[in-house]
């Protein structure tokens, strides 16, 4: 059996919630295998984040270098080409640093790379059994993966229920000695913090959230006139921002707000992960969607199927009427 | 500065329901709405975005059917100098690291400074661009929403949770992702499709770029796709029925219920 490992995602000290989740999907591919946390970083904050996993997770390998002390996944695949053993497994978070870090990484350990998988059925000899889904979430897929020589697994986060068992209570190993020439042709200068924008969306109690159903700049004043009459306000799936049609603040999803309002209106949004993904809090969810078998739907208390553009201006109508 | 861009053509999800036929080994095909994957657009945009302030010239290039030279046309309609179809049958069943071997055979027979991939497909793996670029052995940068070309380098920004941006400065050759929301990618109209319609496209099979044919696909993929099914998702939402008034009527009281309405 291969060994397994969990690529840890940490910010200041604390471990991201994926840590725990990638735990759970590690026990389901090897019920009864020892999991070690790989925890990259640098000083302080990268102890505190191996130390936070060490009461999950059944060992802990950190490695500390100031190369680390800020996002650098060129740096990262080069040290774990030299760390981990050749034909193990590796999760990894499907989100921005892991989808930077494991196509390649998975071609340079000569494994099989799994992408985005939701859910994993089990193993069979050396074959992975794991569920993904295409076309933005509309139909699902078997996929099987063939781990005989490793495998990197890219884990959807949110997916697997974070593992809270905390019966690891492993020891953290230092493995900074071993990650041999890490040096890249790719240099981190800064991050760019996002604007702030006219209304700060993760305080609305209400939001009116406008998507690709939309179709068109013009019809977005339709739904600021319910937003309007509703007391809430307006936010956006991400294509509505590269059309340039609301401002980035706006945008709800992984690369965009986390919101946490009480009433979720999701007119013309499809339901895809990265835009569900910045919905939090368990808000009540009402969908609009033209098409009956849109993802939305399975995420929604209250459906209705209908176009966006007819049923908005009614409805905005009769809440005036109340 | 020489710029290759990998695109592909896929089923329009916005356009199209997608159903998996009765054998549940594909999705139903018949009458679906293909184009160029969203994120491609972005890269193609960019790259000649780039040709028009430094020089040089955009290559779009696929790997697929005869079919696919018709994203390869919209592209080069767009303003890419040259199209390359990568086809054999030898490829079909290709993992995306089959994909991308064929894909870095192409790269390795031309001389790109700059080779830009759309950040995923309908696929949703975001694979390809970060597997060629490990293959290549170049630099890589995924989710890529800014570039500015400075001499040999490039400054790129990459986008991250919350809607930061991660600045780099990385290497030519390179490999880079784009991600949407870089530019705004420019009408194609009837009259640009038909200026690029009979320009010859090249093609090129497993023998023409030296691929040993047992390591693409079907035979050379280590993850494959069983089957398609509808995903089980809980028991989903309550779906209101009825007249529209009468939709309206329940929505509101749901909404003074919970507290949607001020
Ligand atoms: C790394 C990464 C990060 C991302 N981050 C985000 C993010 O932060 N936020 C985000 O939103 N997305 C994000 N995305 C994009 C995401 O994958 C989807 O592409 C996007 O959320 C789709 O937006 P949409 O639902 O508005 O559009 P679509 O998926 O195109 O859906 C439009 C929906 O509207 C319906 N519709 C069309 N016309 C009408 C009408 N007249 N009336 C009613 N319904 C109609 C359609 O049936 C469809 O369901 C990210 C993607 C990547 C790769």
């Amino acid at each position: 059996m291969a060994d397994i490992f969990a690529y840890i995602e940490h910010d200041q000290g604390v471990a991201d919630d994926s840590a725990l989740e990638l735990l759970t999907a590690a026990k389901k591919i090897f019920p009864d295998a020892p999991v070690t946390a790989v925890v990259m970083g640098s000083g302080g904050d990268l102890d505190k984040a191996a130390n936070d996993v060490a009461a999950s997770y059944n060992a802990v390998w950190k490695v500390d270098n100031a190369a680390f002390s800020f996002p650098d996944a060129e740096a990262a695949r080069k040290a774990l080409v030299n760390i981990l053993p050749a034909d193990c497994v590796l999760l990894v978070p499907h989100a921005h640093l892991g989808m930077d870090l494991s196509p390649g990484l998975a071609i340079k350990m000569d494994s099989a790379f799994v992408p985005d998988i939701v859910d994993v059925e089990g193993l069979e000899g050396n074959t992975l059994k794991v569920i993904r889904q295409e076309f933005a979430g509309q139909v699902s897929a078997h996929v099987h993966a063939d781990i005989s020589s490793g495998a990197v697994v890219n884990i959807r986060p949110g997916v697997f229920q974070p593992d809270e068992s905390k019966s690891g209570g492993g020891d953290v190993a230092d493995k900074s000695g071993d990650t041999g020439d890490i040096s890249v042709k790719r240099k981190y200068l800064e991050t760019v913090q996002a604007e702030a924008g006219e209304v700060d969306i993760t305080k609305s109690e209400v939001l009116v959230s406008v998507g690709r159903g939309v179709e068109d700049e013009d019809n977005i004043e339709t739904m600021f006139d319910l937003a309007e009459a509703m007391g809430a306000d307006v936010s956006c799936s991400r294509p509505i921002v590269d059309a340039k049609w609301l401002e980035k603040a706006r945008q709800v999803g992984t690369s965009g707000q986390t919101v946490k309002p009480k009433v979720y209106m999701a007119l013309g949004i499809s339901g895809s992960f990265q835009h569900m993904g910045g919905v939090k809090g368990n808000p009540f969810i009402v969908a609009v969607n033209k098409n009956a078998k849109a993802p939305i739907f399975q995420v929604a208390d209250v459906g209705i199927e209908a176009d966006i553009l007819e049923f908005v201006p009614e409805l905005t109508e009769k809440i005036k009427e109340l | 500065m020489e710029i290759l861009v990998c695109v592909k053509r896929v089923p329009d999800t916005a356009e199209n329901e997608i159903e998996i036929n009765s054998e549940g080994n594909d999705i139903e095909r018949d009458d679906l709405v293909y184009s160029v994957n969203e994120w491609d657009n972005y890269a193609v945009e960019e790259a000649i975005q780039i040709v028009d302030k430094v020089g040089g010239s955009v290559t779009v290039v696929t790997v697929g059917d005869e079919e696919s030279e018709e994203v390869l046309r919209r592209e080069m309609a767009m303003g890419a100098q040259n199209g390359l179809l990568l086809t054999d049958d030898a490829f079909e069943g290709s993992d995306g690291r089959g994909i991308a071997s064929i894909l870095a055979a192409a790269v390795k027979k031309g001389n790109y400074d700059l080779i830009l991939t759309g950040a995923q497909a309908d696929d949703g793996a975001a694979e390809v661009g970060g597997m060629l670029a490990a293959m290549l052995d170049v630099p890589y940068a995924s989710l890529v929403n800014t570039i500015e070309v400075q001499d040999s380098k490039l400054k790129v920004g990459r986008e991250v949770e919350g809607g930061n941006q991660d600045m780099y400065e990385i290497e030519m050759p390179c490999v880079l992702s784009i991600q949407t929301g870089i530019n705004e990618p420019r009408y194609v109209g009837i009259r640009g499709i038909r200026k690029v319609a009979s320009v010859e496209i090249p093609e090129q099979g497993a023998s023409d770029l030296g691929i040993d044919a047992s390591t693409v696909g079907e035979k050379g993929a280590r993850v494959k796709r069983m089957d398609y099914f509808m995903p089980e998702m809980g028991e989903g939402a309550e779906m209101l029925e009825g007249s529209t008034e009468e939709i309206i009527e329940k929505l509101i009281e749901y909404l003074k219920a919970k507290g949607g309405l001020k």
